[in-house]
């Protein structure tokens, strides 16, 4: 990654914390960034950006086993190796000399197993079309993004995809960060959305649930190595348990970040399908300007340390 | 009704009110003095916990199935890695490594061994929780952090649905696969979203995934008024039920904030509530016949 | 002897890239004739991608492997194929093997990153 370029994830361990409303705010409040929306089981952030979509691609996670109705002799092998139950009768209601069996493309885990010992080798074992991926153009940038199909696996394996086509993307037209819109939790998915990253900013809310998730999802930052920030959105819902959720950052030699205030603004701009800086010049867009100078500060103080 | 009955709390977005609703909708039912479970699918970050403080009477260790192989009985034909999909056990010549955590547990290797040289073996992915609340049975599953089983660890928790009683899964948010693995065999899904433009986009999701599996379902609107009506609109022109609307309170977000249950905390939830405790029992009324 | 190097692009005059199991190439180079040849790692999975690298290095007859990081699945099977393992190693293909070469890099004691390191960027 050249030098310049900085790569900042938005994560939250628990889902609902304002993530991806203050992704889109960084996204209008900086200058010369590439967007990356990683949230792939259900992404939103393009309900502000609004994308421009100039490149569709499939993509492929895993594989599929698919069952040849023409070639198979309903001896039921398939049904009896299959461990994740995936496996029935095509119609149950046919007539048994003419059953045959399919596959369940929902269930199906990708194994091979059935396709192995099939006797008449009925099954066709491919790489699955699990989700696509776009290449957009957006009013503050461009923009990676990408859908999971209905019930696929999230393995992470996507979100390496976006983040890999961003960093591309950014070094071609000389951007000066890339924003990730990161995936919610702490498996997979969130791994594949922060290795690497130059910072990860954590948005927690004043909440037991939320307390409970912030401390699981600053161990994983940790673990990889990953600066992070923390900020409390809606804290006055709880002063208390802000405080509390502060001291315990600072504790953990973490930095904070900054508060933001519980506001109907926030929806508000949502509904207009803006960024909160675009609709509103109050104090929540204030707290948000304030936030982004903090991670800006951040940036360079680590690249100083990086450089030294 | 002696029968049991499973209902599913699902979203298709993290946040709208998953499990205020389910610890909620399980503490009312069980004051009427039913069976009720409730069952926390959301196995990576399982919250159920901080709401309905339950006291724990078992903890159990959850495994699954993976490769022990014997290299005494191993031919080094190299099957067992041709066959794994998930680079679980590798065959490189005379040695074959195992990389547990990886595996899942297709039986793939110990079936196409032609030696017997591979077993299954158990390995702890979890643990499983059972207690109660006074009345309501509680049940919580929790995968350890570098285990990539969580349908596995669902299906564990789902295992111990009390044939008899009104069963409430809790499920994870999305649309992937752990939630497919909670939904699955259920007898109707509560679709919790919350009436913007996000919560909208991903109730899309979610109804596409419930359809797919072929589950009935209805919707309950969380913090109604913070948003618009196109939600409603939606469900109308869809024909989809709106089994219950809560109000947006700040009472109840900070009643929430503190883990508490919001029917006995805020006076305002309690007529949605019981609501939807109706709409269930008609629900489940309907089923009998 | 054949030795596997981590590569950003398929020839020896690219630099090194710092991750084993999803390493964009691997050039492999014959260290006597000095013929290189490059193979494309397909390996950006979540799961799994360090023991695929470490195959694919097995398979192509390497006895040896330079890199910047290599994490713990990928090292484990790297050993059990007899492989030895350089890490931290940097600059260009070229630079990297004539370092080996002149005995200049050690053998590393174990993996130096932890498993899913790679998958940022």
């Amino acid at each position: 990654m050249p030098i310049d370029v900085k790569e900042i994830v938005v994560i939250s361990g628990k889902g609902g914390t304002g993530k991806t409303s203050i992704t889109a705010a960084f996204a209008a409040l900086a200058e010369n960034a590439v967007l990356a929306d990683c949230d792939v089981d259900a992404a939103d952030l393009h309900l502000i950006l609004k994308p421009d979509v100039c490149e569709t691609h499939d993509f492929s996670g895993g594989k599929v086993a698919r069952v040849r109705a023409d070639v198979c002799i309903g001896c039921g092998r398939c049904a009896e190796v299959c461990r994740f139950d995936a496996v029935r009768l095509a119609d149950a209601s046919t007539e048994v000399l003419a059953q045959t069996y399919a596959v369940d493309p929902v269930l199906c885990e990708g194994c091979s197993v059935c396709a192995h010992f099939c006797p008449v080798q009925a099954i066709d074992f491919a790489d699955a079309i699990n989700g696509q991926w776009f290449l957009s153009e957006t009013r503050f940038g461009p923009l990676v993004h990408a859908r999971l199909g209905i019930a696929e696996e999230n393995s992470g394996k996507l979100v390496s995809l976006i983040r890999k086509e961003a960093k591309r993307i950014a070094e071609e037209r000389d951007e000066a960060y890339i924003i990730v819109d990161g995936s919610p939790g702490i498996g997979c998915p969130v791994i594949a959305s922060i290795t690497g990253a130059d910072l990860v900013v954590v948005v927690t809310e004043p909440t037991l649930s939320g307390e409970h998730d912030l401390a699981r999802v600053l161990d994983l930052a940790a673990h990889f190595g990953i600066p992070a920030l923390v900020c409390v959105n809606k804290w006055d819902i709880n002063p208390e348990v802000t405080r509390r959720i502060e001291a315990t950052v600072i504790e953990r030699g973490v930095n904070l970040a900054g508060r933001i205030t519980y506001d109907p603004v926030v929806t508000q701009a949502q509904v207009a399908g803006q960024s909160i800086p675009e609709y509103d010049r109050g104090s929540v867009r204030d707290q948000l300007a304030r936030l982004w100078q903090v991670v800006q500060r951040k940036l360079e103080k680590n690249n100083e340390h990086k450089e030294t | 009704m002696a029968e049991g009955f499973v209902v599913a709390v699902a979203s298709g977005k993290g946040g709208t009110g998953k499990t205020t609703v389910a610890t909620n909708l399980a503490k009312l039912y069980a004051a009427t003095g039913r069976p009720v479970q409730y069952l926390d699918c959301d196995v990576e970050e399982p919250n159920g916990h901080i709401f309905l403080k339950p006291t724990i009477a078992r903890r159990q260790d959850v495994t699954v199935e993976v490769p022990e192989v014997d290299l005494d009985k191993c031919t080094a034909c190299g099957r067992c890695g041709k066959i794994c999909q998930y680079s679980a056990i590798v065959a490189l010549g005379e040695q074959v490594l195992t990389f547990e955590p990886l595996c899942h547990s297709c039986a793939g290797c110990w079936l196409v061994c032609p030696s017997g040289a591979i077993q299954p073996k158990p390995l702890k992915i979890g643990t499983l929780e059972t207690g109660h609340v006074s009345e309501l049975g509680f049940v919580s599953g929790r995968l350890e952090i570098g285990h990539v089983r969580t349908p596995a660890m669902i299906h564990h928790v789902k295992e111990r649905i009390d044939p008899e009683a009104l069963a409430i899964v809790d499920v994870p948010p999305g649309t992937s696969c752990p939630v497919v693995a909670a939904l699955r065999d259920v007898d109707f899904v509560l679709l919790v979203t919350e009436p913007t433009p996000f919560g909208l986009n991903d109730l899309k999701l979610a109804v596409g995934l419930v359809r797919e599996m072929g589950l009935p379902f209805a919707v309950i609107i969380n913090r109604d008024g913070i948003g618009t009506d196109e939600t409603q609109a939606y469900c109308r022109d869809e024909g989809i039920t709106i089994a219950a609307t809560i109000p947006d309170d700040r009472r109840i977000a900070e009643a929430y904030s503190t883990g508490e249950i919001i029917v006995d905390a805020v006076d305002a939830c309690r007529r949605p509530f019981s609501a939807l405790c109706g709409y269930i029992d008609g629900v489940r009324r309907q089923r009998a016949h | 002897m054949k030795i596997a190097v981590t590569a950003v692009g398929e020839s020896v005059d690219v630099q090194v890239d710092p991750r084993f199991g999803r390493a964009a190439y691997f050039v492999v180079v014959d260290t006597e004739t000095m013929a290189c040849e490059a193979v494309e790692n397909g390996n950006a999975a979540s799961g799994g991608a360090g023991i695929n690298a470490a195959k694919v290095v097995i398979d192509a007859g390497a006895a040896a492997v330079l890199t910047g990081n290599c994490g713990p699945n990928a090292e484990r099977t790297l050993r059990a194929g007899n492989v030895k393992l350089y890490t931290g190693v940097s600059g260009t293909v070229a630079e990297a093997v004539a370092q080996f070469k002149a005995g200049a890099l050690t053998e590393a004691a174990g993996p130096n990153v932890d498993s899913h390191a790679g998958m940022g960027n």
